[in-house]
């Protein structure tokens, strides 16, 4: 199999369903830059004409609403957010349009359409340019949501999220985008709502998506030091979300930690876990573990950054909290991130 | 209400101490963007930077039609704003290095710039976000009566936001005390204005709201100060809103230290036409021409200022990792 980097698959994705299907069109800020989409649409417009790849004006509502009309009239949009922070200002198509119109319309009039959001933090670019607004969108029936964590299933859930009858708001982060994995030639698509159990254990169970289910490897790889065997569950769609492969699985280790790129009130995180209390809670052995990000506007300095983001060693000191606390003094010790 | 004499005569009675001044305020904004760039070079500044270099009649013209009270609001691009409106030159340092002792306690950035005293209440990135907020300032000053008056600054590719176009005509309906200042460099990031829309009537965007609007050579700053002069008195008479575009061009990247190109994509060789229209150069010229002769000892008067709030901000101290849950509410109301 090929080598991808995560940008590159999304690339391909795109690419392909361009190629395969005329009524796929690309519009949104930055499309002819390779500056704001990272490589992930480099050259498309060169490829495909700036007819279908559409760089727009700095209107966030009316685009996304055009992108929403023209996917009822029959086109398949791929309306580009470069970041979530802005998409807020189409909050009104994607919300009260695109989400409700199946249900208003009794299931009669569908709107297929990707709406793809770009989290990109970090680089002490303050609190504006920071967000990850899933849980927000998560929120919202009619919507389904999903991030993938890598380059297999970027491309996959992209190809899925453009054959689905409905909105779904496919969300991207720049930190994965340079990390790379077999990515299969032909197109492919990945059930939404279907997550991956990436790592096989009996002891605890680390639920993440995105960023954090690629550090729940990490983390689980450090557990493994410590004697702990995690399974690892990548769940690449937050909306449906795979209740049956988590519950299974909590089931068998009776341990959980859920870890989440977004905030921790109302976030991604706190619905898993409720919901896993709901149907499992006789299997837990311990309370359900939680990392996110604390309740507060992203910093925009070095240091706090680096204190403000949790990563590995956040899960893995959560996990040993939930298989007895005893164990987390010698873990922090020799962790490898520091905020100092 | 004591309203700053000059923004109620024109021309300025002594034509030459005001066109130093107006040439010393670009001069400050230009070497200490200059400043900001080559930290930017030289990694030293990590937050993400846009430069008004080629661009200061605009920031130093509207304000000096300003008093204190007044407010501004502006954007990403707003170090100027922020400088010619009186704000602390060694707190922008300081911000941009993320000091605690920046204008904004280290947590903005260059990006969102205040000032309090200064009514510099918030500049922020996201693209058109203060234009409203212009809007309300004037709603609020319009309440309490007096003659206190809201500027927006903003830019042409803030112009295709709906809520700039909702902003003129709750102003218009209101009657608010509201200068809506466009700076129409021509450019949104990466893309020229040509590609963004097919008329290139900024100036006429608020007539059907009945917001007048006018065209002004944005590196003039005289022809920018009485456009503004003109708006900010009928704001302040309670006579509603006015519009300004002003044309001009910034020289280096949408961000970052670059000269032209963006990151990426080169412009159209407009640059080169530009730089010979440099406002400080032409306001130079006409202080010249007035009679004035130390414009050197005064430059490097400026530089030398510059130099030392440098390295004043560079002396003040970093935020700790501790501070990150601090100010997520108010502990007091601490407006105007
Ligand atoms: C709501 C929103 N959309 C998009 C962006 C990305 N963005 C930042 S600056 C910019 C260009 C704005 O152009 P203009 O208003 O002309 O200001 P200039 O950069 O030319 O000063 C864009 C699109 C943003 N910050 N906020
Ligand atoms: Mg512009």
């Amino acid at each position: 199999m090929r080598t991808l980097s995560y940008a590159q698959a999304i690339r391909e994705a795109h690419a392909q369903a361009l190629a395969r299907d005329p009524r796929v069109f690309v519009i949104g800020q930055g499309l002819w830059s390779p500056w704001y989409a990272g490589s992930s649409l480099d050259g498309l417009d060169r490829e495909f004409g700036r007819e279908r790849i559409v760089d727009s004006p700095v209107s966030e509502n009316a685009v996304t609403g055009l992108a929403v009309g023209a996917a009822l009239a029959g086109m398949r949009p791929i309306v580009f957010h470069p970041r979530m922070d802005f998409m807020l200002l189409a909050a009104d198509p994607i919300v009260n349009q695109a989400a409700n119109w199946s249900y208003l319309f009794g299931g009669m009039i569908s709107v297929p359409l990707v709406i793809r959001a770009v989290i990109n933090r970090g680089g002490e670019q303050g609190s504006q340019h920071s967000q990850a607004l899933h849980a927000m969108f998560m929120h919202v029936p009619g919507l389904k949501v999903v991030m993938p964590a890598t380059p297999y299933d970027a491309k996959g859930l992209l190809v899925a999220a453009i054959e689905d009858p409905n909105p779904v708001l496919y969300i991207d982060d720049r930190w994965l985008y340079a990390q790379t994995g077999d990515v299969p030639e032909q197109a492919y698509s990945i059930p939404i709502g279907s997550a991956a159990v990436r790592r096989q254990g009996r002891d605890i169970t680390l639920i993440g998506v995105s960023t954090m289910a690629a550090n729940n490897l990490k983390a689980a790889a450090a557990l493994e030091r410590e004697g702990i065997q995690a399974e690892v569950i990548d769940l690449r769609s937050l909306k449906p979300w795979d209740r049956e492969t988590v519950c299974a699985s909590v089931r068998k280790t009776g341990r959980a930690v859920v870890s989440d790129p977004g905030w921790r009130t109302a976030g991604a995180a706190s619905a898993i876990a409720a919901e896993i209390y709901d149907g499992e809670f006789h299997a837990l052995y311990a309370p359900i573990e939680r990392v996110t990000l604390p309740d507060a506007p992203a910093p925009s300095s070095r240091v706090e950054e680096l204190a403000y983001y949790p990563g590995e060693r956040e899960i893995v000191e959560a996990a040993l909290r939930a298989m007895g606390a005893s164990r987390s003094v010698s873990m922090r010790a020799r962790s490898a991130r520091s905020a100092a | 209400m004591n309203i700053d004499i000059r923004s109620s005569c024109l021309p300025p009675e002594d034509a030459t101490a005001w066109l130093l001044e107006r040439w010393s305020m670009m001069l400050l904004i230009r070497r200490a963007e200059e400043a900001i760039a080559a930290m930017v070079e030289t990694a030293e500044a990590l937050c993400p930077c846009h430069l008004s270099i080629g661009q200061e009649a605009v920031a130093a013209g509207v304000c000096a039609a300003l008093t204190n009270s007044d407010t501004i609001w502006g954007g990403h691009r707003s170090h100027g704003h922020y400088l010619a409106k009186g704000g602390s030159l060694e707190m922008l340092f300081a911000e941009v290095l993320g000091r605690i002792s920046g204008c904004s306690g280290g947590r903005g950035r260059s990006m969102h710039l205040a000032s309090r005293e200064m009514g510099i209440l918030g500049t922020v990135p996201i693209v058109a976000g203060t234009v409203p907020l212009a809007a309300g300032a004037a709603f609020a000053a319009r309440m309490r009566g007096g003659t206190d008056i809201a500027v927006a600054f903003f830019g042409d590719g803030a112009f295709e936001e709906g809520h700039v176009h909702e902003s003129l005509n709750l102003a218009a309906l209101y009657r608010l005390p509201v200068v809506f200042v466009c700076e129409n460099n021509l450019y949104s990031s990466h893309l020229h204005w040509s590609e963004r829309r097919v008329a290139d009537r900024l100036d006429r965007a608020g007539e059907v709201h009945g917001v007048p609007g006018r065209r002004v050579d944005g590196n003039d700053a005289e022809a920018v100060y009485s456009a503004a002069a003109e708006g900010v008195a009928r704001a302040r008479r309670g006579e509603g809103p006015t519009l300004l575009e002003c044309r001009t061009f910034r020289w280096r990247g949408h961000v970052g230290a670059s000269w032209d190109a963006d990151v990426g994509v080169e412009r159209r060789g407009e640059l080169a036409e530009w730089l010979k229209l440099d406002p400080i150069a032409r306001t130079a010229g006409r202080l010249i021409a007035l009679g004035v002769h130390d414009l050197e000892g005064r430059e490097h008067a400026i530089m030398t200022r510059v130099g030392e709030a440098l390295e004043r901000a560079r002396a003040d101290e970093l935020p700790g990792p501790d501070r990150v849950l601090q100010h997520v509410w108010a502990e007091a109301a601490c407006g105007r």
